[in-house]
């Protein structure tokens, strides 16, 4: 039941973008930042599998610059 | 309140997100973050100004039961904008010291008891009718501080002013500002900065003078470093009288001998004039130019008295003046090499560049201090450089309410807190808000701080009553000011919230609640009115400063001037208070205003702050078509003064040939009594210690941790000796930082203070040293 963060930067003029996409998947949460353009993601999956097939997707969102993980968690 | 396993996983995630994003991107705000977080059940986060300094950052305290258990930067706060200094990020742990005072003490032969704090209330009323009785009204006093909520200062001088009738009101913010309102009052006719910490994102250049901003400042320095990191055209230059951090982190250090920054700005003047960077446009429409008293003394002796007499001078005869200041001559009195002060008269003089000027107690713990103020107004004034964004001549305070308590409420034996008492208006209109006969207010000012603890001393002075403050480790000379509060037929009463050198003279010791225990105000550098709500209770018997005194005030049959209860008594003291300043030049927000904001600036004029004054642009108190309106004085015009240079009141000789420079350290704050109480911040900086000059220390073979004694003509003190640390003193001087209560620096400084503001010099007196 992995629990990660990470700082989710948006490809330029896409911070919008970015919000709305990460929003409507499953699993994620975010903060986004209110005075620069820098989202807090946070992802809460229910197994290994399911967070792989998470990251894959993300990798794949056009909106998104990069992604840096900052915390990570999985209870057995 | 209970929370789930994983949503305390997902917050922990969450937190380390946002803590990451900090370090990479200054000043980044996660607002929506503190809304997510309350919901969460784990911990809630209320809104208050930080307990320490006089910046005002605003920090969110988390509480989690009856408990403050954290502390974050408040995004929303504009000032730090979700920044926080080491001391600001450890706040809450100064609540909970072991040994925080929760019951009222009272001395029984030579022992403090324990009593309920009925009973010390008792005998302070009863303590106070008897001194006025036996010696008079002017023998009691009360002597508070900037760390007063604006509340506590406001009934403080109505009990005393407006009751008792005793002008004998003042607050140690005398020690570290009141040069800067000299200054503000003689230059402008009007207190407190025109500009605002949004000036850091907008000037070109920045001047510290005397200012050791990295360590006493460090939000707004960060502030500055970003503003240069972002931007190429920023330079940021430290002119001081010692080798700090700031130096190391700014593009020039500059060193001046001490006192002679005099010489330095009149020579930046000279330069400024001699090649023709004057505003023309703005010194013709907004300055006149005068000269004062010279030769003007230093106040050492008792009664000491002063009074400047300003004379009209044409601008030819200050240019005159100034011929004694070529950059050459500066450059034999200051040490400053003619090449660096033309190129910081080049700095200012640039039309293409915005400056601003910032300083603390370099310049305003000088003898000199209300002309050092002046002379670095005068810089900015013959360049116009003045109340735009960017161009600020900027005073910043230590205290985290030296301008909202001493300064506005105007906890000062001369003032009011609209005006002054020598004028029969502002006795009438303070008279009529506070209920008081109009003969009842003195029109005579009694004591400046040192005289009124010389008073102390002498007896004049019988009843003291000592509020959040530690005038023990504080008052310069201390020796005499220690053994004068010891003599046998004086009363102190002091109200703190931890065991001081000050409770050890006190007579009554009565338990304060602390910052957030209470609801408040703060009044920050840059005229914001910071409200802060009781969020945790305090211990024990704890009582707010301003509900001691109404108590005290009931005792004494002034319930009618003190009707408040104690649940609603907060708010009706603001809105009483602020009718004093009703009026576009210094209007205060609403309650209900303060309350929601992160803190509000004034004036606060027709629902708008006031971010630059003086300037019609942003500024609806200037005279409608002008652009500048400096309208604290009648005509509306600054005044420009020619100002010596003079040397310190006492400057090394064979003797005592060292200088002795005291000042402060990052960890601690003040005198240290919250701050050494903060495990993480005592564990920092365990001990105080004395700068040496690597050269001075090879001369005494004097290395690192060695004990070296600090000898003055009125005292001395043995501590551990720092060669090339933090801070580095030119050779012939030392530094020690005055916030460790073990090596009690003050007992050698000297008791010399600006004849103008009374506020004594704690950077220069003359000392030897020995190895020990």
């Amino acid at each position: 039941m992995p629990i990660l963060s990470y700082l989710a930067l948006p490809r330029d003029g896409s911070m919008d973008r970015l919000c709305a996409d990460l929003s409507a998947m499953e699993y994620c949460e975010i903060i986004p930042a209110d005075n620069q353009e820098v989202v807090v993601l946070v992802t809460d999956t229910p197994d290994e599998q399911t967070e792989k097939i998470l990251q894959e997707t993300l990798k794949k969102l056009p909106s998104l610059h990069s992604l840096s993980m900052t915390f990570g968690h999985n209870a057995e | 309140m209970k929370l789930d396993r994983r949503t305390f996983i997902k917050s922990a995630a969450a937190s380390s997100a946002i803590a990451a994003a900090g370090s990479i991107f200054p000043g980044i705000s996660f607002a929506d973050w503190k809304k997510q977080e309350g919901a969460s059940g784990q911990i809630s986060w209320k809104k208050a100004p930080c307990r320490f300094c006089g910046t005002g950052c605003g920090v969110l305290v988390g509480v989690s039961g009856d408990r403050a258990v954290a502390v974050k930067g408040d995004p929303n706060c504009s000032v730090n904008k979700g920044l926080c200094c080491v001391k600001g990020f450890h706040v809450v742990q100064a609540l909970y010291g072991k040994d925080r005072i929760r019951k009222a003490q009272v001395r029984k032969g030579d022992k403090m008891v324990e009593v309920p704090i009925s009973e010390a209330l008792d005998l302070i009323a009863s303590k106070i009718q008897e001194t006025i009785s036996q010696t008079g009204k002017d023998s009691v006093s009360i002597y508070g501080s900037g760390q007063w909520t604006i509340p506590d200062g406001y009934v403080a001088s109505k009990l005393f002013k407006g009751c008792l009738g005793t002008n004998n009101v003042e607050a140690n913010a005398r020690l570290c500002m009141a040069s800067a309102v000299t200054g503000f009052m003689t230059s402008f006719g009007i207190d407190e900065p025109m500009g605002c910490y949004e000036d850091i994102e907008h000037a070109n250049v920045f001047v510290t003078w005397g200012n050791n901003m990295a360590e006493m400042h460090p939000v707004l320095f960060s502030r500055m470093l970003a503003s240069r990191k972002r931007r190429s055209d920023v330079t940021v230059i430290d002119l001081a009288t010692r080798s700090t951090r700031s130096s190391q982190a700014s593009d020039k250090s500059i060193l001046f001998k001490p006192s002679t920054d005099l010489a330095v700005a009149n020579a930046i003047c000279y330069e400024i004039i001699r090649n023709d960077w004057v505003n023309w446009d703005f010194v013709n429409k907004h300055t006149t130019f005068h000269k004062g008293k010279t030769n003007i003394g230093y106040g050492t002796e008792d009664h000491f008295k002063f009074k400047d007499k300003p004379q009209d001078i044409t601008f030819e005869e200050y240019k005159e003046f100034l011929k004694d200041y070529t950059p050459e001559k500066a450059e034999r009195i200051s040490g400053v090499s003619a090449m660096d002060i033309k190129y910081l008269a080049s700095l200012y003089g640039d039309p293409t560049k915005k400056v601003t000027s910032f300083w603390c107690m370099g310049m305003n713990q000088h003898v000199r201090g209300t002309w050092i103020n002046n002379l670095v107004y005068n810089i900015h004034l013959l360049t116009g450089k003045i109340s735009t964004p960017g161009n600020s001549p900027f005073s910043l305070t230590g205290q985290p309410s030296a301008c909202g308590t001493v300064r506005e409420v105007g906890t000062l034996t001369h003032k009011l807190p609209h005006g002054v008492v020598m004028n029969e208006e502002h006795r009438k209109m303070a008279a009529e808000i506070w209920d008081v006969p109009l003969a009842n207010i003195d029109p005579k000012p009694t004591y400046h701080t040192v005289e009124m603890f010389r008073a102390l001393d002498r007896g004049d002075i019988r009843f003291m009553w000592i509020q959040v403050t530690n005038p023990m480790i504080t008052m310069p000379n201390l020796n005499r000011y220690r053994n004068g509060a010891l003599k046998d037929d004086r009363f102190i009463v002091v109200s703190d919230v931890y065991p001081t050198p000050t409770t050890d003279v006190a007579d009554v010791i009565l338990p304060a609640a602390m910052w957030v225990e209470q609801e408040g105000m703060f009044g920050n550098s840059e005229r914001r009115t910071q409200h802060f709500d009781r969020i945790v209770p305090g211990p024990g018997e704890t009582m707010s400063d301003t509900w001691q005194i109404i108590e005290v005030a009931r005792r004494l049959g002034f319930e009618k001037q003190f009707p408040w209860g104690e649940d609603e008594y907060i708010e009706k003291i603001w809105e009483e208070y602020r009718r004093f300043h009703a009026g576009p030049k210094h209007n205060m927000a609403p309650y209900a205003l303060l309350k929601k904001r992160s803190g509000v600036q004034w004036p606060f004029v027709n629902g708008k702050e006031t971010r630059w004054r003086f300037n019609a642009k942003y500024d609806p108190a200037c005279k409608p078509g002008s652009d500048f309106d400096f309208y604290g004085k009648k005509d509306g015009k600054a005044w420009i003064w020619a100002r010596p240079y003079e040397p310190a009141a006492e400057s090394p000789d064979d003797e005592y040939n060292f200088w002795l420079n005291t000042g402060r350290v990052i960890e601690h704050w003040h005198t240290g009594s919250m701050t050494r109480r903060i495990p993480v911040l005592h564990r920092a900086m365990p001990e105080s210690y004395v700068e040496i000059n690597p050269e001075d220390a090879m001369d005494l073979g004097v290395v690192t941790g060695e004990l070296v004694k600090i000898i003055s003509r009125r005292g001395s003190v043995t501590m551990k000796a720092s060669i090339n640390g933090r801070g580095v003193p030119p050779r012939g001087m030392v530094f020690v930082p005055f916030f460790d209560e073990s090596y009690k620096i003050n007992e050698v400084t000297l008791d010399a203070f600006c004849p103008i503001s009374k506020q004594p010099d704690y950077k220069k007196c003359a000392v030897r040293l020995e190895k020990v």
